[in-house]
């Protein structure tokens, strides 16, 4: 059964529609991104999974429940980190989990939230004057510390360093492990790829394409290119002969094979065969980057 | 323990970390009394005022006064930037809402400057020999109204500002004003007839001669309940329907 279900969600700011029939259903312990371009409706329609927002059309069922009927019982099951949502500036770290921590039924031990998140040194440090990564991972922190079933996390690496970004990454994954169902808001491709075991791509407030990130890509074009610098002279004939290959043109002393399916195994396989050795042997697929320009006609950037 | 009683723990937890507030807030309205006090004319009686001596006279401006620090300052700009930075979009998502957080501040306001009347009150008895009030539930009636009127106009200047600095900035620029009619400069007794009907329909004026009236003894009179009860409806009503959480 799918833990969150949007169907054909509708969201209207008077004359704008920002969020225009989004439909998708995330399974049980997925990590499920929302990829798009900033004002494409994301953060709209995370909010109306949420409960923030009363929804203009459609519906949405987290754990069953109606986030606008059931406000009080998603509260204790949907932890939240939203974006740009601070805390006040004398709060300690220390004082923040425990005050929120006393909110929910039944919480999780803050202090271990706190150690997994490698803050123990900071529990007596107020909140302006932890770092941009530390009060991202208080934030998460907070965002678990009702022991939820759902983590929303949206845009949380933005304004981090690569290294925070990474380590930030690093902690979801360890979220997932313990069987949290987690809805990942992004406009990273790199974060995407490497994070969601699917993803939906939005703009413009409409769902244009929901699949793992290289299903996506291969939706797209499957096609890779491998170059290589052969040892010794080969037949292009012996390549062009697979079934996985389409192309092969010469490049200077560089081979280029063009094709698909599984076609670094093929070529290799034949290499191999006649006693070629492939030297600076690269590959070359489409990107999620590339995917995502030709599914919404624009590059996510802009 | 319930959450409101837990923010309450922490927002006053809080509110002890920010040392210019506590002055002004807590320490200011005593000093104040001592000060006014410790000038002999103050102490003297004054036949134009029926006998009383203007140290009579303040103790209930300053006990006013307390409210309104709390209620101008402190409550609209502490809202305010909880609004700006998210905090009770936070709670949002948490099973508490954030209205107990508003209740937090509220009780939280309340309390101190109760405690504040309290002290000002102990100073005044003791070091200036100013009696307590004479009619005490006639004293606590017209402190809650005034307290009403001047949290709904707090709530208000909560409500309309934009940020947590444009709600300090209201804030302040009222504070002036409603002291003023108060009779912080000049006591009620002593404004021209103009001014003192201006005060009469003020919160704090309303709320410092209810005050007075209670103190010697009397009942506020009704003009004084119906413009303290009008500002809060008026105010609060306001406050109520343009009020936002984030």
């Amino acid at each position: 059964m799918a833990i969150i279900e949007v169907d054909n969600l509708v969201k209207r700011y008077g004359d704008h529609t920002a969020v225009n029939g989004v439909s998708f259903a995330v399974e049980q312990g997925e990590i499920f991104g929302i990829l798009g371009p900033n004002g494409a409706g994301k953060t709209t329609t995370v909010e109306c999974v949420e409960g923030l927002r009363t929804p203009d059309g459609g519906a949405v069922r987290v754990c069953g429940i109606d986030p606008q009927r059931d406000t009080g019982e998603l509260r204790e099951l949907l932890g939240a980190q939203l974006q740009e949502s601070e805390l006040p500036d004398k709060l300690t770290v220390g004082e923040a989990m425990k005050l929120y921590s006393s909110f929910y039924r039944e919480p999780a031990d803050w202090h271990e939230l706190i150690e997994t998140l490698n803050l123990t040194d900071k529990l007596g440090t107020q909140f302006r004057r932890l770092s941009g990564g530390q009060k991202q991972r208080l934030s998460i922190a907070l965002a678990r510390v009702g022991n939820p079933a759902v983590a929303v996390l949206d845009e949380l690496t933005t304004g981090l360093d690569p290294q925070a970004r990474r380590d930030t990454w690093d902690l979801i994954e360890r979220i997932r492990a313990r069987g949290v169902t987690i809805l990942l808001v992004t406009h990273f491709m790199e974060e995407a790829e490497r994070l969601c075991d699917r993803l939906a791509v939005v703009d413009s407030g409409a769902v244009v394409a929901v699949d793992t990130p290289a299903g996506l890509v291969a939706k797209v074009d499957d096609t890779q290119r491998i170059r290589f610098r052969p040892s010794a002279p080969l037949d292009h004939a012996l390549l062009a002969a697979l079934p996985e290959v389409t192309h092969v043109e010469r490049a200077g002393s560089q081979l280029v094979v063009t094709g698909t399916g599984n076609l670094l195994l093929a070529v290799t396989t034949v290499l191999a065969r006649n006693q070629v050795v492939a030297g600076d042997l690269r590959v070359e697929q489409t990107s999620l980057d590339d995917a995502f320009v030709a599914l919404t006609g624009r590059s996510i950037h802009n | 323990m319930s959450a409101l009683t837990r923010i309450t723990r922490t927002e006053t937890t809080l509110f002890f970390r920010e040392p210019t507030a506590v002055f002004f807030t807590l320490a200011f309205p005593p000093i104040l009394m001592i000060i006014l006090g410790s000038v002999p004319a103050m102490r003297n009686p004054d036949p134009g005022l029926g006998g009383l001596r203007v140290i009579d006279l303040y103790a209930p401006i300053i006990v006013a006064m307390a409210i309104a620090m709390f209620s101008l300052s402190s409550l609209p700009q502490q809202f305010a930037t909880y609004r700006e930075k998210g905090i009770l979009r936070r709670m949002r998502t948490t099973p508490v809402k954030p209205s107990v957080m508003l209740g937090a501040q509220l009780v939280m306001c309340t309390a101190m400057s109760v405690g504040v009347m309290i002290v000002v009150l102990a100073i005044a008895r003791l070091a200036f020999s100013v009696d307590l009030p004479q009619q005490p539930a006639a004293y606590l009636l017209a402190y809650v109204l005034c307290a009403l009127a001047m949290f709904s106009l707090g709530l208000l200047v909560a409500s309309l500002a934009p940020s947590g600095k444009g709600a300090g900035a209201i804030g302040t620029l009222l504070f002036f004003p409603v002291l003023f009619f108060g009779g912080l400069w000049i006591p009620r007794a002593g404004m021209p007839a103009v001014l003192r009907h201006i005060s009469d329909f003020t919160p704090l004026g309303a709320g410092v001669q209810a005050l007075q009236d209670a103190s010697a003894g009397h009942w506020p009179q009704l003009l004084h309940i119906g413009v303290m009860l009008g500002w809060t409806i008026v105010a609060g009503g306001v406050a109520a329907r343009y009020f936002r959480w984030e």
